[in-house]
């Protein structure tokens, strides 16, 4: 029986291999300067790259972030402050909620809500809606965070006459600071390769833009638009757009596990 | 020195406490919105299609004419299938790791399998169209139909195409493993030492000790973290796009290709053209919103029910 969990943890990690495997052997041999530099190109000239899609990348995790970021600390500051209280409770369970619903009903919300009233798809919307899949991320992670933080070190703040906010703000909150950033870290990282919701709100866009309120490209959807495509020069840059991704994704997640491993240790001077 | 008065609250408290409390408010608000956002978009259609939405196969852009049955079929059938594969798998990593690992592989290895989950979805796709779907259209699909000699049974008959309701199966049992291994290792660690002990004073061994002591106790915790996963399997959307082969069928035969709600939506908006056609993919939508939410509801039920008992 032990050999068949063995078994069972080579088969669980075998997928991930290959995958990395073949996203090196792929990626890496279409992989050049052009692509970081280059606009898409049409099918028979080489040469093309993904510039727009990762400029389009980065203006939308900054809109996610703005939203998602102080949204998700503030409640996740009230969770932890008001531990037993029945709302925190239903704000806990509905964030868990919020968090298992699927990214494109997220997107299909965005679309009604932002993007039809006003016909144009747009950077913003994108934006909005990885930041609304942010929101209960940061916020669970943050109570969780500050939770950590001994009452101790509260109550000292507290006992020498610092108000309740300043306390949470500048005691509390600063020492929970490396779990935090380990978690907007980790939120990041989950929404830079979500691609369902994009294609309700950002849309994609062949050319340079850097609008929030037009449509926009991005890694995922360029990968997304590249590989159902029937070209296979439009492949090999789907597979370096991939490992591109991904390799962005990783450091993300590797520097989220760096800043948590300082935690409580040194830094807080 | 800051001054805090002993009676009430000073204004800069009052401000934090208001800010914060409207940060939590906001998230059962955006629930709310994005229900009544979901349900204004699909009401056209379930006006006018009412139960016939859910039960008719006819999916007809041109005559306006919209049945979701296939697309919910699919959905179910292709996670169902997830389960099946990854529930084994991770529920043996989990126990692996929180029994039988030595403590310098444990580490490494629960990064490795909560790496998976890192993996973007389009990158699952990528790797779905180009290696996953050929080896089953080449390999797998023939060795089933030709040694196994099973294509005559309903599950397996029919062409071998490659993309198919058992590639996404496959791709989502990939994806799903994480979720289920996190959640089972989770449990499994919250089973009091007291438990185990006991049943190694028995005289149990140690796989009779997890079979007989840790297993039944986290049973319902496992349960929950396989409706996370089921939860996750219902609504991923790119890999099983790129893989299901999009076709308005029911069909018994993994080998056919087929539709999932979100694949569905996700394919035809783009391309749909009338107020119906769009308002029926935001119907698909909001039935799989249904769906979700109750299924993540139960997840939650069960995995907190489990954490109360552990304390």
């Amino acid at each position: 029986m032990i050999t068949l969990t063995v078994v069972a943890a080579l088969l669980a990690t075998l997928p991930l291999v290959f995958i990395l495997a073949l996203l090196l052997k792929q990626g890496a041999s279409s992989l050049n300067w052009a692509f970081f530099t280059n606009m898409p190109k049409p099918v028979g000239e080489t040469g093309g790259g993904m510039a727009n899609a990762m400029m389009g990348t980065v203006m939308l995790i900054g809109v996610a972030s703005v939203i998602g970021l102080p949204v998700g600390i503030g409640a996740g500051l009230y969770l932890a402050e008001h531990r037993g209280a029945r709302f925190a409770s239903v704000v806990r369970f509905l964030s868990d909620v919020l968090n298992g619903l699927p990214s494109i009903v997220i997107g299909i919300f965005a679309w009604q809500f932002l993007v039809r009233p006003v016909k144009q798809f747009s950077a913003l919307a994108g934006g909005i809606a990885l930041g609304v899949m942010m929101i209960p991320l940061v916020t669970r992670a943050t109570e969780e965070m500050i939770r950590l933080v001994p009452d101790a070190l509260r109550e000292a703040a507290l006992a020498l006459g610092y108000p309740r906010w300043r306390t949470s703000l500048t005691i509390v909150l600063r020492t929970a600071l490396p779990g935090i950033v380990t978690a907007a870290l980790v939120a990041v990282a989950r929404i830079a390769g979500e691609t369902a919701p994009l294609l309700f709100t950002a849309f994609g866009n062949q050319f340079w833009s850097t609008s929030f309120m037009h449509p926009i490209s991005a890694l995922p959807l360029q990968i997304f638009s590249y590989a159902i495509s029937p070209y296979d020069e439009w492949h090999a840059l789907a597979w370096a757009g991939a490992l591109v991704l991904l390799a962005l994704v990783l450091v993300i997640s590797l520097v989220a596990r760096f800043v948590t491993r300082s935690k409580f240790g040194a830094g807080h001077d | 020195m800051p001054s805090t008065s002993l009676h009430g609250a000073s204004l800069g408290d009052r401000i934090y406490r208001f800010t914060t409390t409207a940060f939590a408010a906001s998230v059962p608000l955006l629930l709310v919105l994005l229900g009544v956002e979901v349900m204004i978009a699909a009401w056209p259609a379930l006006k006018a299609f009412h139960f016939s939405f859910l039960t008719s196969s006819r999916w007809d852009a041109v005559e306006g004419v919209f049945g979701a049955a296939p697309a919910i079929y699919g959905t179910i059938i292709s996670s169902v299938l997830a389960l099946v594969i990854a529930t084994p798998l991770a529920v043996g990593v989990a126990i692996f790791l929180s029994e039988f690992a030595p403590p310098w592989l444990r580490q490494p290895v629960a990064f490795l399998v909560d790496l998976l989950a890192a993996i973007p979805s389009v990158v699952y796709g990528l790797w779905g169209i180009f290696v996953l779907v050929p080896l089953l259209r080449e390999q797998v699909m023939p060795f089933i139909t030709d040694r196994l000699h099973l294509g005559n049974t309903p599950l397996f008959s029919g062409p071998a195409y490659g993309p198919s309701m058992l590639a996404a199966g496959l791709i989502l049992a990939i994806m799903v493993l994480p979720y289920i291994s996190s959640v089972t290792r989770e449990v499994l660690m919250a089973v009091p030492r007291s438990q185990r002990e006991a049943a190694l004073a028995l005289g149990a061994t140690r796989w009779e000790m997890i079979r007989g002591a840790v297993l039944p106790y986290a049973s319902s915790g496992i349960l929950g973290g396989v409706i996370l996963g089921l939860g996750r399997a219902l609504g991923e959307t790119m890999a099983v796009t790129m893989v299901i082969g999009n076709r308005h069928e029911i069909s018994s035969s993994l080998f056919a290709p087929g539709y999932t709600m979100a694949s569905l939506i996700a394919n035809e908006f783009s391309e749909a053209t009338n107020d119906m056609h769009l308002s029926a993919l935001m119907a698909v939508g909001a039935v799989l919103l249904a769906l979700t939410l109750a299924v993540n509801m139960l997840a939650r039920w069960l995995v907190w029910r489990v954490a109360r008992q552990g304390r």
